[in-house]
């Protein structure tokens, strides 16, 4: 085995079969081939699902989703979980929306307090998972309910009621619409700009994977953190940092959706946190760490995105709707099995 | 080896055409549909192919939404239309259906108004394509902002108030009223309106829907902390005949009232167990948007005269329970 790289540098032969077996070994073959199926599926059936506007309607439910789902999935890849993610988007909202509209702070500082308390909420739930090692899984369920009880409570005491409302008209408003929440006209059709956050995002995160001293780590850790440690990887340091990576990017896409919708419910978020895992796992993750990728997961957040608004545009009965969901998302997980069943037999 | 993998491959495709053919299904009733309206629907006059969405903010399964629902299936059935039905009680995913109803170039827009802000921005869209708009349930206020022609639905606030007055007669001095969404804005206009009404201490509770048996434990709770509790306002059915249970359970003495109807809640007000309960009659508020959106279309007309044209409140107490009850049971009350 280690002499294998010195072999397929020195060998042609030996570096083309590299590259396809290195394709094919890519976790997230199976989600493309599953996208694409979701995506030829609906094109088929419906008119308006393949029109501009039509795909702009589901890049946009899946562009937050797919956000989310690209930091969680390098916190699964830690081998680590978070269920308080969803929620800490509605918190984040919560917080920039009851600063600007209540304490007339300027949005972009409202917006500053909230990447605070993202950090602050990751570095807890980090630094107990890796203090204690407890399951991640309780530590941020606990977390979870707190920030659902807090998000109401506060909420109530300060404004009275359940909903803040208004922060249209804070300042600093407009600004950080156009950067977070504005639309841009692609094809005639209103694109959300969070959609090009979602590729960025990705981006960003497959280059620190793939490409840095950190991305070794986070593979490292979610494989054994004890091996990972022997060898001198930072372990508890990575999962630490990884943590607050998930809830301060919640931060920032609780904000995207307090500015798009102009208000945040109290109740907002809540279940989200699965929908991340879920579209982590199409795209390729393991639930046991160590293995998965960023494109992955962005696959998965759109698969999800597809199907949810996909079935919409079919026109089926709105009661059945989670089972068209769970069916569709259950195939394609299937089809992704199935394409990298078939990807291993071919690298022999 | 060989028959595993066949047979492994078989269950796939099997798997792979279920979806399919259950859209097929859907899609069929959708098609028998539209062929009975060709037939049947040309007392109308004018085309009859419209399709209107309705997008509520209730999730699927919610008692009040389904007849709602039956309501909007009905007008669309009389009138010779097609009417889609979606909902989320999340904010965004109900922009995304108002959204995904404007892709898919419907003739009209029912919306509710749970959480009016959130829907300013895909009605304005709405609005752009020309695409007539009409606001059901909560969110009176901000209906004609946001582009509508009408709303119908009932003002929460008033509502309220009438159910405070009518437990003030009934002899309640202490109530606790439960709300079962956190994020509704028109939940806490009954309860506000309640406490007006009543003149007495109004205690509010926070419950979740999607808990029923949940949501039963907090009510026994804090009846059995507060003895001194002498009537439960639940703000829908279900968490209604929840409260039934949970004053029986907690033993306590307290007089129950509930908005909105269902079979169990009509057979709770005849045995004695449920005061009364305040009626939106919310089939009129699927019903009614769908023959104005076609009058709207066919004749220009537009209800109301900028005002709400309101279904209630209306009392249904022991004396009217008998003829409310089997309406109930169709699901059209």
């Amino acid at each position: 085995m280690t002499s294998a790289p010195a072999a397929a540098s020195s060998d042609e032969r030996v570096l083309v079969s590299g590259i396809t077996r290195r394709f094919l070994q890519r976790p997230e073959l199976g989600a493309a081939v599953g996208a694409l199926a979701v995506f030829i599926f609906f094109a088929t059936i419906t008119d308006a699902f393949a029109r501009p506007s039509g795909i702009a309607n589901w890049l946009d439910a899946a562009a937050p989703l797919g956000i989310m789902a690209v930091v969680v999935a390098l916190l699964m890849i830690g081998g680590e979980f978070d269920l308080s993610a969803g929620v800490m988007t509605a918190t984040a909202g919560l917080v920039v929306a009851t600063l600007a509209t209540e304490y007339g702070l300027n949005v972009w500082l409202a917006f500053a307090i909230a990447l605070v308390v993202g950090l602050a909420v990751g570095l807890v739930n980090g630094v107990v998972v890796v203090r204690t090692g407890l399951p991640s899984f309780i530590v941020t369920l606990g977390m979870f309910l707190v920030l659902q009880g807090l998000n109401l409570g506060v909420t109530k005491v300060i404004t009275g009621t359940v909903q803040v409302r208004g922060l249209d008209d804070a300042s600093g408003y407009d600004s950080a619409r156009a950067v977070f929440a504005t639309t841009v006209e692609i094809f005639g059709a209103d694109v959300r700009v969070t959609v090009f956050w979602w590729i960025g995002v990705t981006a960003l995160a497959t280059y620190v994977l793939l490409r840095t001293r950190p991305g070794n780590w986070i593979f490292a850790v979610g494989g054994s953190a004890t091996a990972a440690r022997s060898v001198g990887v930072p372990a508890s340091r990575t999962k630490i940092a990884l943590f607050m990576t998930v809830s301060t990017v919640a931060a920032v896409v609780g904000t995207m959706q307090a500015l798009r919708l102009t208000s945040v419910q109290a109740n907002a978020g809540i279940g989200l946190e699965f929908e991340f895992i879920i579209a982590a796992v199409i795209g390729g993750c393991l639930l046991t760490g160590g293995f998965g990728s960023a494109v992955g997961a962005a696959l998965g957040a759109l698969i999800f995105g597809m199907a949810k608004q996909g079935i919409v545009f079919a026109g089926w009965d709105s009661d059945w709707f989670m089972l068209f969901l769970g069916l569709l998302l259950l195939l394609a997980t299937l089809l992704n099995l199935y394409v990298r069943k078939r990807a291993e037999v071919m690298k022999r | 080896m060989v028959t595993t993998r066949f047979t492994r491959k078989r269950a796939l495709f099997a798997l792979l055409a279920l979806p399919l053919a259950l859209a097929a299904c859907t899609g069929d009733d959708d098609g028998d549909n539209g062929g009975g309206n060709d037939e049947g629907g040309g007392g109308g006059g004018g085309e009859s192919d419209y399709t209107f969405a309705v997008v509520t903010h209730a999730s699927a399964g919610d008692a009040f939404w389904d007849v709602v629902q039956n309501g909007a299936d009905a007008a669309a059935e009389d009138l010779g239309v097609e009417v889609t039905y979606q909902g989320s009680g999340e904010p965004d995913e109900q922009a995304q259906l108002i959204d995904a109803a404007v892709s898919d170039e419907v003739d009209g827009i029912v919306v509710s108004l749970a959480n009016p802000d959130a829907m300013r921005e895909p009605l304005a869209g709405a609005e752009e394509a020309g695409i007539p708009i009409i606001t059901i349930n909560s969110g009176e206020d901000e209906s004609a902002s946001l582009g509508a022609i009408t709303h119908v639905g009932q003002t929460e606030t008033i509502a309220g108030q009438g159910a405070g007055e009518q437990l003030a007669e009934a002899g309640v001095t202490n109530l606790i009223c439960v709300i079962h969404e956190p994020g509704n804005i028109g939940l806490e206009q009954r309860c506000e309106g309640a406490t007006q009404g009543l003149g007495g201490a109004v205690e509010n509770l926070q419950v979740d829907i999607n808990d029923v048996a949940g949501a039963q434990n907090t009510i026994q709770s804090s009846l059995q902390a507060d003895p001194s509790i002498d009537g439960v306002l639940a703000l829908n059915p279900a968490i209604g005949v929840a409260a039934v249970d949970a004053v029986a359970g907690a033993g306590s003495e307290a007089q129950i009232a509930t908005f909105d109807l269902s079979g169990d809640v009509v057979s709770a007000i005849e045995d004695g167990s449920i005061l009364f309960a305040v009626d939106q009659q919310q089939y009129l508020q699927g019903y009614i948007p769908i023959v104005l959106l076609k009058l709207y279309l066919d004749n220009n007309n537009t209800l109301g005269g900028g005002q709400p044209v309101l279904t209630g409140p209306g009392f249904v107490t022991q004396e009217n329970a008998a003829t409310v009850a089997e309406l109930a049971e169709a699901g059209t009350r």
